[in-house]
Order: C-alpha cells, then structure tokens, then sequence
C-alpha cells in the first residue's frame, strides 16, 4: 500500500498489466522515452523495451486503426491518444471500427483495445486540449467509456479495462492527475465496469458526476450540509454502459437529482441520465432533474474558463433549486 | 524525370493474349486453375446482377474487371496470412475459401456474411474507405510481435488513396517495418471520378517512393502478371524487409454498384477501349492460343461454372433466416443490462406480430 496521486496508479496499473500479460503493449505520441507528456508510461520503455512501448507517427487514426488490426491479431494494445480533444481525427476508427468489428464478424473477431485520453478543463490548456466529449461515445454501440475520480479507482478501473474482452474508451480527468494522494493496494485489483460508486451518502438529494466534476459534487454536498441538506454523490466511473440500479435506487431514496458534468449541455449525457431516471424513478421525484453543466460554446479560452466551468456554487444553487422546488 | 517511366507496368500477357513476359512461375494446371476461377467469378458477378434487376437480391457491387488481380494476388498467398478488403473484394475472398453464396447472401441482408468461416484469416468486406488499410497494418505487426511469420494483405481502390488512413498506414508500416501488402486495385473510377480528378500525380505506385518502401505496378487484369509480382513481393515482405504497394492497373467494366448508371458520367468510347483486355477474355484469349484450352474445354468450364454458380444461389435463397434479436448478441461480449432489457422488448415485439415495417 503506499499514497499515490492518479497519474501514478495509472502508471502502475500499465506496468503490472505489462508484467503479468506479454500481449500488452502501449502505443502512442510520447509514451515512450518521454514516458508520456503527463508521465503516465514514465519508466516503461526502460522496463519493456521499444517492442511493447511504441512511440507511434503523429496520427490518431493511424493509433488506433492499427490498434485495431494488433488487438484481432492476439495483441491487447492500450493507446493513448495525447489529449481527448484530439481524438476527432480517429472518430472514424473508433465509431465505426473498433466498436464494430465483433458485430460486424457476427463474433468471430474482437477488439480488446483500450484508449486512453487525459481530458476536462483547469489546467490553461491551448484551445481544444480540454474537451469533454464523452457523449459521443457513450452514443456508440460496441464501446465502453470509463472515467476514474481517484487514484484507488483509475488503477482498479485501468486493470479491468485491459482485462475487458471489448474496445473500452478511458478518460482520464486532467486536473486530478496529481490533485491528492490516496492510498493504493500495490497488488493487482479490478473495479468492475459497469459499476457507480456512492462517493457520498445522503438523504435528501442525488448529486451525479464523474471524472472532473465528483470532487466539486462532494464539496458542493459538504456546503449543503452547512444549511442542514443531505446530500448524497454517486461517481459514476463508467459512463457506458450506465449503472442504472445505483441511479434509480439512490433517487428513489432522495427523491430530487442533480446532474453535473464538464461537457456542454445540449445533447450531453445529463440528458441520458436524466430521461433514465425520470423512467425508472418517476414517481419517487419531488423536483424536476437539473443539470450543471458547461455552456453550449466550444472550451473557452483559459481566461474564461474558470468562469465557465461547473464550479462548487453552481452546484450548491442547484441542490437549492430541487430542495425547495 | 517520368515517373511512369520508373514504375513500369509489369506484364506477362497483352491485351490480345499474347505472350509478352516471363511465365515460367506459372504451370500450365495453375493456368487452368486460374482460368476455371476467373470464369466461375465473372459468371458469379454477372447472376448477382442480374439476381439484383429481378429483385431476388438488395445493392450489389460488382468486381467483374478486377477478378485478376483479387484472384492472383490471394494465390500468392499463405492460409495463415491475412486478407482485408472492401466491399468490392468477394472475388479474393471466394478464392481464399468464403463459400460463393456469401456475396450475394450479404446483398441480400444476411448478417452472417460478415462472418468469414473459420480457416479464412480474413477480415469482414469493409465500407469505409481506406479503413482496412490500418487494420492490415495492425494485423502485420502483431504477426511481426508474435514472430508468427504472417503477412497482412489489404485491398483497395485508387479513391482510397486519396484518404488520410491510407497515408497514414503506408507512414506507419513503414516506421514499423510492418508486413504489410497494400494492392491498390487502380479501376480507374471511384463511383463518377475519374483517376485523373482522384490525384495529379501520375501513378499510385510512386507515392511508395515518399514512405520509402516498395512500389511496383502491374497490369491488373493480367492474372500472371499479379499472380509472379505477388509471389515475389509477399516472399520480400514476409522476409521481414518492410511494407511494399502494388498499383494494379484494372478497369470497372461496369457500375459501381446495382444502384449507379455510369453511362451518365463515362463515355462508352472508353468503355469499349478498356474492356478490351479484361482479364477472362485475355487468358481464354492466350490458352486458346498456345493450346492450353479447346473450344469444346471452354465450354465445359462455363457450363461447370454455371452450375457452381447456380448452387450458391439455391444456398443463399434457401439459406435459413436467423433470428432478429440476434442483433443484440455481438455487442459486447456480454449483454448489458440495457441491451439485455431492449433485447426482450424487441423479443415481445417479435411474439406480438410485430415486423419491421410495422
């Protein structure tokens, strides 16, 4: 056990994967004498050579189409794609390739293939360095989309995803690379996919986040309490395919839900949440759902953003709003 | 400098049939086999299109011109090795061993057509253009990793050599040394543009001179001629002396698919020019010609393939309908709780008399 920030538990967690499995290998821009522009390969291409760290051409495609054609092939390929904003150019290949094949080959063929992709705003980066553009995925058939909110549950996440027998999308929330330590078992762990955590419990309203946005959820429900709401947070961690069970039963004990989250409002995976629980807990709810959530604008520019970002405030007026709906 | 002057068309037969290179590759049963091939595949191509005009089966999109090339090239292959295609590749997968009724069970909306038989390393016919050529990539490098002596071929057509995941695949098999064949199958068309609107450059061959790695052309609708260059090309490749691209020059002889009328865009003139020497009138053409094939044996092998032709047709019409909530079963490994719940509505559905159409 020792305190590891997320960057390193995700580091460890490539480095046993690498140790236990020989068909992992890391593919991307930097990974590898770099170790990655945020360390998270640092040290691997020392300990498993050029053949298993691969330091790719610039091109996203190119990552993960390949990576398609290693993962049929008995490899289990985890890329990184530098920044989530940049994976655009591989829309293609992800959409209709990776999360395609194994139906398309009615079977025959599978993609074990994780992404990875640091992503969110707060850290003044250049334009499109910090989009969140999880829903695109989260739309696609035939992927999953995973995001960790600590260090405990990025090694436990990564672990399983690489374990996963399908093309899992990895987003990896920027501003919490090395936000805290937590303590991290040395041994080898999964956290399953497919499964939210209540960061928090609480009474009288659900506040759902992930990645970026759970801290600011767990400190808008510490202010809360100050004015006597209990609120309970549940982390999502992954975002398709949607743990329902914990939404529905946490709001069927509250009774009014907030959705936060980073990417912009319309069309985002608020909307999704929202319409599930309003399904599956409509008679349990006192308020209509709220979303906070990042304007309809693209990223703004760094001396915008922390205006524009969903922050504790925003949070804590909404958790408000439902209380006395 | 001529580029088309370094890239030489490499050729065995003309268009007349006859004898302008070196064959000595080639035995005369291999010519037979050849033949037997490329006759029961046009023949095949032909009752598709046909099959499409009499509503018995959905879009098609024919090879006939390019049967050489699919053909050949597969021959210069290993069972292990790799094949991706395109939507346009059934006649390089037939000969690889995908039963015959498969293209046209695939027109007629049968999701087993994507999956290619075991004991056929090949890949389901793409739709995105050029997308194969990075899974071909992938495929290569994991054979060269695993030290499985594998080669990747991958097909496509000249307007996949405008997109960006071809280049990018040509950059990083060659960064990689990856064992990797791209054929380009250079018919001269992409639905209506022409080769000269796809590229101002005067060969496909020559941009493997930018990613350092082989580039040869050859006469696309000259069995032999594929079939020696491939032999040669996949031995260099499987070797280990990196990726190499092949431009075979063929021709669309018809549309592009069931759905196109190419008489709006291609002048017949040229048409007729370049059907000339197709590559079943060549080889017939050739073995007519230097007795390796009589008028009454010609018959026999178009009778033959008529009625193999004719089996696939009674097994993709009689093929058993699978069933509809099949659909949710290739998602993911496991159904998730979504799917499994959407998976019985449909299934509900289903009991209830419901049908697509409502």
């Amino acid at each position: 056990m020792a305190k590891l920030t997320i960057i390193q538990a995700i580091n460890q967690a490539l480095a046993q994967a690498m140790e236990q499995d020989p068909r992992v290998l890391v593919l991307g821009e930097d990974v590898g004498k770099n170790g990655g522009v945020f360390r998270a390969t640092d040290g691997l291409l020392e300990r498993f050579g050029e053949q298993r760290v691969v330091d790719t051409p610039l091109a996203e495609s190119a990552i993960v189409g390949s990576s398609v054609g290693l993962a049929i092939g008995g490899m289990r390929p985890v890329a990184e794609i530098q920044f989530f904003g940049f994976i655009y150019e591989t829309m293609d290949q992800i959409g209709t390739q990776a999360a395609r094949i194994r139906f398309r080959s009615q079977g025959r063929y599978h993609v074990p293939l994780v992404i990875r992709a640091p992503y969110g705003g707060g850290v003044r980066t250049p334009e499109i360095h910090s989009d969140s553009i999880e829903a695109f995925f989260a739309h696609s058939p035939g992927i999953k989309v995973v995001t960790p909110s600590t260090p405990h549950d990025a090694k436990g996440l990564l672990l399983a995803a690489i374990q996963d027998p399908d093309p899992v999308l990895f987003i990896e929330p920027m501003r919490l690379y090395r936000a805290f330590r937590e303590e991290v078992p040395d041994e080898w762990y999964e956290v399953p996919i497919g499964k939210a955590r209540i960061a928090k419990e609480g009474e009288q309203v659900t506040v759902i986040a992930w990645g970026p946005m759970v801290p600011v959820a767990e400190q808008a429900a510490v202010q809360a309490l100050e004015s006597g709401i209990s609120v309970e947070v549940i982390d999502l961690r992954t975002l398709s395919p949607l743990d329902l069970e914990t939404i529905t039963a946490s709001v069927q004990k509250t009774g009014r839900a907030v959705v936060v989250h980073e990417a912009v409002r319309s069309g985002g995976l608020g909307a999704e949440v929202a319409a599930a629980i309003q399904e599956h807990a409509f008679l349990s709810l006192e308020a209509p759902i709220m979303r906070v959530t990042g304007y309809d604008t693209p990223f703004p520019v760094p001396s915008v953003e922390d205006l524009w970002l969903p922050d504790t405030g925003r949070v804590v007026a909404a958790i408000q709003a439902v209380m006395h709906y | 400098m001529d580029i088309a002057q370094e890239f030489p068309i490499q050729r065995v037969i003309d268009e007349e049939g006859q004898l302008v290179g070196d064959r000595s590759g080639v035995s005369d049963e291999q010519v037979r086999e050849f033949y037997r091939w490329l006759v029961t595949l046009r023949t095949l191509d032909q009752r598709a299109w046909n099959l499409q005009r009499q509503g018995r089966i959905g879009t098609y999109p024919p090879f006939s011109g390019q049967e050489a090339t699919q053909i050949g090239a597969v021959a210069a292959l290993q069972k292990d090795d790799w094949i991706c295609g395109s939507y346009r590749d059934w006649a390089a997968l037939s000969y690889a061993g995908v039963p015959l009724s498969y293209p046209l069970l695939n027109s007629m909306g049968h999701a087993v057509s994507g999956r290619i038989p075991d004991g056929v390393n090949a890949l389901p016919v793409q739709v995105v253009i050029a997308a194969q050529t990075l899974h071909a990539v992938g495929l290569a490098w994991s054979s060269a990793l695993q030290n499985q002596g594998r080669v990747a071929l991958t097909f496509f057509g000249d307007g996949a050599t405008s997109q960006g995941d071809f280049h990018e695949s040509l950059n990083l098999a060659s960064v990689v040394k990856a064992p990797v064949v791209f054929l380009c199958q250079n018919n001269q068309w992409a639905i209506s543009v022409p080769i000269a609107r796809q590229m101002n450059s005067q060969t496909i061959a020559q941009r493997a001179l930018a990613y350092n790695i082989e580039g040869i052309r050859v006469d696309g609708n000259d069995i032999l001629a594929v079939y020696q260059t491939l032999r040669e090309v996949v031995g260099r490749v499987r070797e280990g002396r990196g990726p190499a691209l092949i431009e075979a020059v063929t021709y669309r002889l018809g549309a592009h698919t069931t759905a196109d009328d190419p008489t709006r865009y291609r002048p017949s003139e040229e048409e007729q020019r370049l059907s000339h020497g197709e590559p079943v009138a060549r080889l017939r053409r050739y073995m007519l010609g230097n007795g390796l094939l009589t008028e009454d044996e010609n018959k026999q092998v178009e009778e033959a393939a008529k009625a193999t032709v004719e089996e696939a047709v009674q097994a993709a019409e009689n093929f058993p309908k699978g069933s509809p909530e099949e659909v949710f079963d290739h998602v993911y490994a496991e159904l998730t709780p979504q799917l499994r719940q959407q998976r019985a509505e449909f299934q509900q559905r289903i009991q209830e008399g419901g049908t697509a159409r409502g």
